[in-house]
C-alpha cells in the first residue's frame, strides 16, 4: 500500500527530480513526512515565492523541469508571482500545492484558496487531484506538458486526504503520454521551409531576430550554423542573449528598448526579418507599425498563436526551432554575399558601440564589464529587474546559452536571488552571480538565510544606487525629475548579510571593483557585494515608450 | 467585425468551461453566446460559441483555444453550410381580453409552443435560428415581455461532415 504522498515522492523521482524547493504547512504534512527520510533533496526557502523562482532558475539553467512545493492558502498564493514569471518566459516548472481535504473543498475552510482558479491564466495547465488513484498519472502528464511544446508551468493541487489515503499502486511502465487535446507540432512544414529559403536568397538585407525560444529548445548550435552558413547578421532579444556569442562578428547584440543602435537600425532597414523563437513583444518592437516596416517576415515558432499575433507574417513556420533550423540547414547549399548590407552594419557597429562615461566615478556598467572580463564567458549570470538587468544585458558578454537568466516577460523584482539558488543546483560546477538592484534584492532578501544554511555559493553583486533606478530614470526623462517614491534609504547590505551569516564587502571606488569581484569568486560559499554606484546613471540608448525603435535617445559617450 | 460561430470539442473535465470562458474575458474577446452540453463521444462536450471580431481576432481566439490542453478541436463554421437552433422561453403579459389572442396568434405563426398559461401571462417556447427568435421577441415586446431566456445558439455542419478530433 502507498499513500498519495508516497506516490508523489516516488513519482517525482521517476521523473528524474533530485532537488525540490519548498515550504511546509498543515495540509502538506503528509508530504513532508515522506520527504523526511527520502533521498529527494528538499531545500527549505524562507518565502514560497523564492521556491517558485528557484525552481524556475533551475529549469532555465538546466533545461529540465523545476519543482516547487507549498502548503494551501497563503503558501500557494505566495507561489503566484513565481508561477506567473515562469509562464511569461515559457519556463517548465511543476508547482505542487497542498489543499484542504476534498470534503471541505469550497467551504472557505481554514487556509483554503482556489489555487487552480487563481492560476488558471498563468499556468499552461493545472490539476486539482481528487482521487489518489489519479495522482501517478497526473504527475506524468504534468511533467510532459510542462517540458514539451511551448514549455510552461503546471500546477498540481493535492487535497490532504488524497495524499494520506493508502492505495494499491504500481507505477505503470513509462509509456509515452498521449493527450488528444495536446499534440505540439515539432517538425516544420517542408514547403514553408523551402519558401523561407527562397525568400532569404531573394533578399538583400536579411536579419535574424532570435528570442528565448532558441534557448529553450537548445537550438543555439543550429542558429549559429545558420548565421554562419548564410552569412546573415543576427540580433537577439533579452531572452535570446547567449544563443550566439556576444563577440561574434555577425552578432549585433540586443534589440529593442535598450538594444544597441546597430540592432535597431538594422531592423528598421532590413528587407527580410527572420524571427526565430521570438514573439514581437512591445519592449522589442516599440511602435508596431514602424517595426521592420520595409521587411518581409519569416516567423519560426513552436506556438502557432504567436505567429501573426502582433505583426503580419509572410512565411509562418510552426515547429520546434531546433528541428526547423536543422531541416533548413540540410536544404541550404549555396551562399550569397550580402556585402553592402554587412558593411552598412559594420559602419553602425563602429559608430555606435555601447558606451558610458569612464571618468573614474564608480559606474554600474564598469562593474558588469569587469565581471564579464573576469569570468571570460564562464559562470551563470542572473539578474534582478530594472537598470541592473539592462546593464547586465548590455555589458556582460554572453557566449553560451543558459548562462543568462532573467525575468523578461513579467519583469519580476526579487526574481534574481532565488533563481540564482536554483541555477546553482542545476549547474553546481559553475559560479553563479545575481546582479542585483538594491530595491529588487530587498524583495527576497530573506533568502540570505537559505544560502547561509545550505552553503549555496551564490554571489550577489548589488548595484546599489539607493533608487528604484529604472523608475527614477523614467521620472527623470518623462516626469520632470519628480522622484515620487523612488528614493530608497541607505541600507548596509554587508551588515544584513553578516547577520544571516553571509560574508560581504562594500565597494565604493573603481579601483576596488576587481579585487572585490575576485574575492567573491574565490569564496567557497555565498557572498554579497555592495557596490555604491553613481546614483543617477541612466540606461542608454533608450527607445522612449511608443516611439519607433530607430528613434533612440542617449548613449553616445566618446 | 462580424459574428463567427465556433464549434469547440472539449474534454468533459471539471473547470473546462471556466478555462474557455476565462480565456475570452482575459484576452478581451467578446462572446455573444455560449452553449455547452455533452455530446456523442463519451467524456467530451461540445461548446458552440458565437463571438464577434475581425478575422485576425478570430484567428487568435481559435489559436488560443487550441492551446488549452482540454480543448480537442476548434472549428470556425461560419462560412460552412450548417444548421443552427436556439431555444427561447418568453413570458408575455397577456391579460384576458387585452392582446392574449394576438399573442396566441403570433405563437402559431412562429410555430412557438404555449407551455404555460397564467391569469395574467402566457409563456411561449420557440426554437429556431437567431433571426427568427429576434423577430418574435420584437413583436412580443409591445404586449410586455416579463421575462426572456435564450439558450444561446447551437450549430452543426450540414451533411456528413462533423467537427471531430482528427486523432
Ligand atoms: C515586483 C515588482 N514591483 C515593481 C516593479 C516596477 N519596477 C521596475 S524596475 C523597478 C526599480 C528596481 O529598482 P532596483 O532593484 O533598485 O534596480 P535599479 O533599477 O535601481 O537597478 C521597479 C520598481 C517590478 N518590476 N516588479
Ligand atoms: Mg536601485
Amino acid at each position: 500500500m502507498k499513500t498519495g504522498a508516497r506516490i508523489l515522492v516516488e513519482g517525482l523521482q521517476r521523473e528524474g527530480v533530485e532537488t525540490i524547493f519548498g515550504y511546509p504547512g498543515g495540509v502538506v504534512l503528509p508530504i513532508y513526512d515522506e520527504l523526511y527520510d527520502s533521498s529527494l533533496r528538499h531545500i527549505l526557502v524562507r518565502h514560497e515565492q523564492a521556491a517558485a523562482h528557484a525552481a524556475d532558475g533551475f529549469a532555465r539553467a538546466s533545461g529540465r523541469v523545476g519543482v516547487c512545493l507549498a502548503t494551501s492558502g497563503p503558501g500557494a498564493c505566495n507561489l503566484v508571482t513565481g508561477i506567473a514569471t515562469a509562464y511569461m518566459d515559457s519556463v517548465p516548472i511543476v508547482a505542487i500545492t497542498g489543499q484542504v481535504p476534498t470534503s471541505l473543498l469550497g467551504n472557505d475552510a481554514f487556509q483554503e484558496s482556489d489555487i487552480t482558479g487563481i492560476t488558471l491564466p498563468i499556468t499552461k495547465h493545472n490539476y486539482l487531484v481528487k482521487r489518489t488513484e489519479d495522482l501517478g498519472h497526473v504527475l506524468r502528464e504534468a511533467f510532459y506538458i510542462a517540458g514539451t511544446g511551448r514549455k510552461g508551468p503546471v500546477l498540481i493541487d493535492l487535497p490532504k486526504d488524497v495524499s494520506t489515503k493508502p492505495i494499491e499502486y504500481e507505477f505503470p511502465e513509462a509509456e509515452p503520454v498521449t493527450l488528444r487535446g495536446y499534440q505540439p507540432t515539432i517538425r516544420g512544414h517542408a514547403k514553408q521551409i523551402d519558401k523561407a529559403i527562397e525568400l532569404i536568397f531573394e533578399s538583400e538585407r536579411p536579419l535574424i531576430y532570435a528570442g528565448g525560444g532558441v534557448i529553450s529548445s537548445d537550438a543555439s548550435a543550429e542558429l549559429l550554423a545558420l548565421v554562419e552558413t548564410l552569412g546573415i547578421p543576427v540580433t537577439t532579444t533579452l531572452m535570446g542573449l547567449g544563443a550566439v556569442p556576444c563577440d561574434h562578428p555577425l552578432n549585433l547584440g540586443m534589440l529593442g528598448m535598450h538594444g544597441t543602435r546597430s540592432a535597431n537600425y538594422a531592423v528598421t532597414e532590413s528587407d527580410l526579418l527572420i524571427a526565430i523563437g521570438a514573439r514581437f513583444d512591445d519592449r522589442v518592437t516599440g511602435k508596431l507599425d514602424t517595426f521592420a516596416s520595409q521587411a518581409k517576415i519569416i516567423h519560426i515558432d513552436i506556438d502557432p498563436a504567436e505567429i501573426g499575433k502582433n505583426k503580419k507574417v509572410d512565411i509562418p513556420i510552426v515547429g520546434d526551432t531546433k528541428s526547423v533550423l536543422q531541416d533548413m540547414l540540410v536544404k541550404i547549399q549555396k551562399k550569397k554575399a550580402y556585402d553592402m548590407w554587412l558593411s552598412r552594419i559594420r559602419g553602425w557597429k563602429e559608430k555606435h558601440p555601447l558606451s558610458y562615461r569612464r571618468d573614474g566615478v564608480l559606474r554600474p556598467q564598469f562593474i558588469v564589464e569587469q565581471l564579464s572580463e573576469l569570468l571570460k564567458g564562464e559562470g551563470i549570470i542572473v539578474s534582478e529587474v530594472g537598470q541592473n538587468q539592462m546593464w547586465t544585458a548590455q555589458y556582460f558578454c554572453f557566449r553560451k546559452p543558459r548562462t543568462w537568466i532573467t525575468s523578461g516577460g513579467l519583469g519580476t523584482m526579487g526574481y534574481g536571488f532565488p533563481a540564482a539558488m536554483g541555477a546553482h543546483f542545476a549547474r553546481p560546477d559553475q559560479v553563479v552571480f545575481d546582479i542585483a538592484g538594491d530595491g529588487s534584492f530587498q524583495m527576497n532578501i530573506q533568502e540570505l538565510s537559505t544560502v547561509a544554511t545550505n552553503n549555496i555559493p551564490v554571489k550577489v553583486a548589488i548595484l546599489n544606487n539607493r533608487f528604484l533606478g529604472m523608475v527614477r530614470q523614467w521620472q527623470e526623462l518623462f516626469h520632470d525629475r519628480r522622484y515620487s517614491f523612488t528614493e530608497l534609504p541607505p541600507v548596509d547590505f554587508v551588515k544584513v548579510a553578516n547577520a544571516y551569516g553571509v560574508d560581504g564587502i562594500k565597494v565604493e571606488s573603481v579601483d576596488d571593483v576587481v579585487p572585490a569581484l575576485k574575492a567573491a569568486i574565490e569564496t567557497d560559499g555565498p557572498f554579497v557585494l555592495d557596490f555604491r554606484v553613481e546614483r543617477e546613471e541612466n540606461v542608454f540608448p533608450m527607445v522612449p515608450a511608443g516611439a519607433a525603435i530607430n528613434e533612440m535617445i542617449g548613449g553616445n559617450y566618446e | 467585425m462580424k459574428a463567427h460561430t465556433l464549434s469547440v470539442l472539449v474534454e468533459n473535465k471539471a473547470g473546462v468551461l471556466s478555462r474557455v470562458s476565462g480565456l475570452f474575458s482575459r484576452r478581451g474577446f467578446n462572446i455573444e453566446s455560449l452553449a455547452v452540453g455533452t455530446c456523442e463521444e463519451p467524456g467530451t462536450s461540445r461548446i458552440t460559441i458565437v463571438c464577434i471580431g475581425d478575422d485576425a481576432q478570430i484567428e487568435q481566439v481559435m489559436k488560443q483555444l487550441n492551446k488549452l490542453i482540454d480543448v480537442i478541436k476548434v472549428s470556425d463554421i461560419t462560412e460552412n453550410e450548417r444548421v443552427e437552433r436556439e431555444l427561447a422561453l418568453i413570458k408575455v403579459s397577456a391579460d384576458p381580453g387585452s392582446g392574449r389572442a394576438e399573442v396566441m396568434q403570433l405563437a402559431t405563426i412562429f410555430r412557438a409552443q404555449i407551455i404555460d398559461v397564467g391569469t395574467r401571462t402566457v409563456t411561449l417556447s420557440v426554437a429556431g435560428d437567431t433571426e427568427k427568435i429576434d423577430a418574435l421577441e420584437k413583436l412580443l415586446r409591445q404586449y410586455g415581455v416579463k421575462e426572456l431566456i435564450r439558450t444561446g445558439k447551437i450549430a452543426m455542419l450540414r451533411g456528413a461532415k462533423t467537427v471531430k478530433s482528427a486523432k
